[in-house]
């Protein structure tokens, strides 16, 4: 592939995160019965008009704002028209001439160094119907017709899958941080079309484009662009030419099938929507939805390296998830050692998340309870083990850390006396595996350390078990 | 008309399609007919110099007339279905879609 | 009282039920009676079911009995076949909807059901509201009263002509080029084509969503008013409604009793070759009327008056071809079967429009294809833009102005002008206020010497509709045109 150079460019339609659709007050929710959530707007009866939903608006700006646009102070609707099963007016209204955001761009980090994918423009638009082919008819539910969408399209910015994962990644990521999209990809929150091109190595011009259509899942967009990518190569290679056409990606074959022609596109016969007067925003409007902003992750990342002395790995981690990120920076704010609270997030919580398959939000363990167990912890009141037992009870049912210890018995022998006693019976009962330590079998000693344990029920210092039996074992 | 279109006549069959109409052949020669004339008359519109005016594309003087987010009852599913030709499973069918 | 109950007009209407000189049921009866009577010549009605009428009207006087005193409980109004009624049919004249019940109130009629009105009757239209005739409807043509033989005018003309055959006090009406104005000029009733903005399209079968405004077409100025200010006002379910408020229009209408101190403007562009010589001899007879009544006569002009028709046929056509787009037989109205999609809409929208509606939608579709869109759609716009600045002119060098409605009489429906010629002379008068998006009232102004109406155009400025009303209130004031009724329709 060396030979050769792909230019790959996306047009992301991202389902915004909003209680009402686009254009009606019908709620906006895919759950529930088939067509129970329409209204005259979202069937398209005749004589109903569109509304605009301002939160809508809001979101889409906000996306602008994050990723550096310009904000349109004046922004119009068009209409798309087409006929299809999924539509109700037969006509989209989307934005063709006048979009809400222009420019921008997405920094992703390629072989560690960033690169900026340059967005071209963010507009909003309504989704479609949802249609269910049958092998002689096709049934249709309109709960989902007139959601809100925005639809991001890039420059031909990315080069290859990975680039491409890598700014789907970064971008879903800056979604759900700001609350835009809940950017769930099986409920189809998120759905691409990708257009690739590839030219000979050292030419500048850029080869001829296909389009990918309607892609919702990353693993199918990586899958696809590896077929297409290589397709187009292998035609130029035995001197073919590329046909400017729509492709489809077929997921069992595995390959991509041509879907239209560059001649028999479609004309859309755009024109302003006379239903809808025109977006006028003012600076203060939009100072206001940026004040709103969360910090980017990207940026809390940096933060959090510079601020709390952590990793680059655990930075990465933590803020991968803004939730997550929130959690532990409330826990961390708190902590004398922010890497220990790192520690416990990344271990114990994540574990015990992923084994619940919950979010944070279901944690019952707050903040400031981490924060006292690893207190307890530091401060050698409970040794491992007894913080781990305690970290589960937090995890599952909340409470004070000290007073679970209290309750369970759990707080760690250190009385010296009794760790002697335990020890000088540890090795009275395994009089062979004493002998293999003292002959200089050092893991030995480990085995002696556990029947110590076991016999302070595991409430021993396991240091001060290991230092007791040493000094008896010397003797 | 000026000879070149008279040369380029307009394809109604395309124009059809895309407006979802069909058309027998005598219909198709009608209105093949008519778009022709009424092209021609709406090419008076090139006698008006428009050079430097603005294309009128907005006539309401409301501006970002928009709404909060807050449902609102709609239509309930059978006032919503009750003029549907066919339905199945609480659904609007189409006939089979061929790509 | 009964045989004369259908003669009276909306607000005598509307005082006769709250003096309690007459019920609900009364009227609706004598309505209803009426339309029996007079239908078989007229065919203005599309929809008139006498229980259900009834009904609605035995509920008005049960409310009234306990105590309601809605202004209007009672009244009762014919609505064109474009609005929806919650329950009732709204065909739009078209095959296509032939089946459609409309589930849900248009603006316009839950403002109206609110104050009490019982909505008596759905009146003709031409298909989509596409038209000068209301030939074109699937119900067949409607009769102008003053002339079976002619057309009432269109698109409005069930409405026209049921209020002039007085089968409702007043009715609703939808106009986009003219469709209001042209056929209460054929029908001699008012007609009043409100600012675009002024009166909530929600719940209006769209014809071209940049033109359409809906509006009243009563028996005199006063009754328009009424209807008006009744429908009148922002609406949040059509964002192109203006927050502006509507004011007292009714009570400064039934003020109006001269035009001193305005200012009326005369555009020399009416006056052409093709007006009909009588029709300009009644508008100069009503204009110098104006001036006896006190108003400036000065003369203007619209220089862009014959682009106004071209510039309508590419930008209403190709908005049309968009609105129509839903008609294909998935959720609602005809569906012709096949086999497979594509199929069922072609055969579909090929049998549930008419020629007239599918000329249309292929020349609006054809002008906003990627070839033709410069040349035509976008130049369209353009000229609309020199349209709008004339008319602006012409308001800073007079108050409104004044004109004739239509260029010709109602013509026989036997010799109705051909599709080509109606395109091109129609709506000549009417078709720049649309573009505009400014208010005009057409008011009886005399009748042909064969005894045919003829109606005087009064335009004034965007938000001006107080001003054009008053204008034509007082001039009603003075005249009694708008009185005369059509006889021998029984």
């Amino acid at each position: 592939m060396s030979d050769y150079i792909a230019s790959i460019g996306l047009e992301v339609h991202v389902q915004l995160k909003t209680r009402t659709k686009m254009f009606c007050a019908c709620p906006a929710h895919e759950e529930g019965e088939p067509n129970t959530a329409v209204c005259p707007g979202c069937i398209g009866l005749p004589g109903a008009l569109p509304v605009i939903n301002r939160e809508a608006i809001r979101k889409t700006v906000k996306v602008g704002l994050m990723i550096g646009s310009r904000i349109s102070l004046y922004s119009t609707f068009d209409r798309k028209n087409y006929f299809y099963a999924d539509m109700a007016k037969n006509y989209q209204i989307t934005q063709n001439d006048f979009p809400l955001c222009i420019g921008g761009g997405v920094t992703i980090q390629v072989d560690g160094q960033p690169k900026t994918i340059r967005v071209h423009h963010i507009h909003q638009e309504e989704d479609v119907a949802k249609s269910t082919h049958l092998d002689n008819s096709t049934e249709v539910d309109f709960n989902r017709c007139s959601m809100p969408l925005m639809e991001l399209v890039t420059e031909p910015d990315m080069a290859n899958a990975d680039e491409v994962m890598a700014f789907l990644t970064t971008l879903k990521q800056m979604l759900i941080y700001a609350d835009i999209s809940d950017c769930n990809l099986e409920l189809g929150h998120m759905r691409c079309d990708v257009n690739s091109s590839v030219r000979p190595a050292g030419a500048t011009k850029l080869g001829v484009k296909t389009e990918l259509k309607n892609m919702n899942t990353f693993k199918g967009i990586q899958r696809a662009l590896h077929y297409e990518l290589q397709r187009q190569i292998e035609v130029l290679r035995g001197g073919g030419t590329i046909a400017q056409e729509t492709r489809r990606w077929d997921d069992v074959a595995g390959v991509t099938l041509p879907m239209r022609t560059k001649e028999s596109a479609p004309d859309y016969r755009y024109f302003p929507e006379a239903d809808l007067p025109p977006i006028v925003l003012d600076e203060a409007t939009i100072a206001a939805w940026r004040a709103e902003l969360p910090e980017m992750p990207a940026a809390r990342r940096a933060r959090f390296v510079q601020e709390y002395g952590l990793p680059e790995y655990d930075a990465g981690v933590l803020t991968a998830d803004k939730a997550i990120a929130d959690y532990f920076e409330a826990a961390a704010k708190q902590a004398a050692n922010p890497k220990a609270v790192s520690n416990w997030v990344m271990g114990e919580l994540l574990r015990a998340l992923g084994e619940q398959g919950q979010d944070i939000t279901a944690a019952k363990i707050t903040p400031a309870a981490l924060v006292a167990l690893i207190g307890l912890v530091e401060a050698k009141t409970i040794n491992m083990p007894a913080a781990k037992e305690v970290f589960q009870i937090l995890f599952e049912n909340g409470g004070d850390p000290a007073a679970i210890v209290q309750a369970k018995g759990l707080a760690q022998v250190s009385d010296t006396g009794a760790i002697e006693g335990f020890a000088a019976q540890a090795i009275a009962a395994n009089e062979k595996v004493a002998a293999e330590y003292r002959a200089g079998k050092e893991p030995a000693l480990m085995f002696l350390v556990g029947q110590v344990m076991k016999l302070s029920r595991g409430k021993a210092n396991p240091q001060l078990a290991a230092e007791a039996l040493r000094r008896q074992l010397k003797g | 008309m000026n000879p070149a279109e008279k040369s380029d006549p307009v394809d109604v069959r395309y124009v059809a399609g895309l407006a979802r109409l069909a058309l027998t052949d005598a219909e198709a020669a009608a209105y093949q007919h008519d778009l022709a004339q009424m092209l021609a008359f709406a090419a008076q519109l090139r006698q008006v110099d428009v050079a430097n005016v603005p294309p009128l594309q907005v006539l309401t003087e409301a501006q970002s007339a928009w709404r909060e987010d807050v449902p609102a009852p709609g239509l309930s599913r059978e006032a919503a279905l009750q003029n549907a030709p066919l339905v199945r499973h609480g659904q609007f069918v189409a006939p089979k879609v061929v790509e | 009282m009964n045989t004369s109950l259908h003669e009276l007009g909306l607000l005598a209407t509307a005082a006769a039920l709250a003096k309690k000189e007459v019920s609900a049921v009364e009227l609706a009866t004598a309505l209803l009676d009426r339309a029996a009577q007079v239908e078989p010549k007229l065919n203005s009605l599309t929809w008139q079911e006498r229980d259900v009428v009834l009904a609605a009207a035995r509920e008005a006087d049960t409310a009234r009995a306990k105590g309601d005193t809605r202004p209007w409980l009672g009244v009762p109004l014919a609505v064109k076949d474009v609005l929806s009624v919650n329950g009732q049919p709204c065909t739009a004249g078209s095959k296509m909807l032939r089946n459609y019940v409309a589930p849900y109130d248009a603006t316009v009629i839950a403002r109206l059901r609110a104050a009490g009105c019982v909505f008596v009757a759905r009146t003709n239209t031409d298909e989509f509201a596409m038209g000068g005739s209301t030939a074109t409807s699937c119900f067949g043509p409607t009769r102008n009263p003053w002339s079976p033989a002619r057309v009432p005018g269109g698109s409005s003309g069930g409405s026209a002509a049921a209020v002039a055959a007085r089968l409702a006090p007043a009715a609703l009406g939808t106009d986009t080029s003219g469709s209001i104005r042209q056929p209460a000029a054929f029908c001699g009733v008012t007609g009043f084509k409100p600012t675009y903005g002024r009166v909530s399209r929600q719940g209006c079968v769209a014809n071209a969503s940049s033109l359409d405004q809906i509006g009243p077409l009563a028996r005199s100025v006063e009754d328009a008013a009424a209807l008006y200010q009744a429908i009148a006002g922002v609406d949040p379910l059509d964002s192109t409604t203006s927050p502006r408020p509507v004011g007292g229009v009714l009570a400064a209408a039934q003020q109006a009793r001269d035009l001193k101190g305005l200012k009326l403007g005369v555009p020399r562009e009416y006056f052409i070759a093709e007006l009909a010589p009588e029709l300009a001899q009644l508008t100069r007879a009503a204009i110098d009327q104006c001036a006896a009544l006190g108003a400036e006569i000065v003369e203007v002009s619209l220089p862009h008056v014959s682009a106004s028709l071209p510039c309508y046929a590419v930008l209403g056509s190709a908005e049309a071809s968009a609105s129509l787009a839903r008609y294909d037989g998935m959720r609602y109205g005809l569906r012709v079967d096949a086999p497979e999609l594509m199929e069922m809409y072609d055969r579909t929208r090929a049998a549930g429009f008419g020629d007239e509606v599918k000329r249309r939608l292929l020349f609006g579709t054809l002008v906003l294809t990627s070839r033709y869109h410069a040349d035509f759609y976008l130049r369209a716009q353009k000229v609309r833009t020199l349209i709008r600045q004339d008319f602006l002119q012409a308001f800073t060098a007079c108050d409104a102005l004044l004109g004739p409605v239509t260029l010709t009489p109602p013509p026989r429906l036997d010799a109705a002008p051909d599709s080509a010629s109606a395109r091109q002379w129609g709506d000549y008068c009417t078709a720049g206020v649309n573009l505009a998006g400014i208010c005009a009232l057409s008011v009886p102004c005399g009748f042909t010497a064969d005894g045919l109406p003829a109606g005087l155009h009064v335009v004034g400025p965007a938000f001006q509709d107080e001003l054009v009303l008053r204008i034509g209130a007082a001039y009603q004031h003075a005249t009694d045109w708008h009185q005369r009724a059509p006889t021998g329709l029984e």
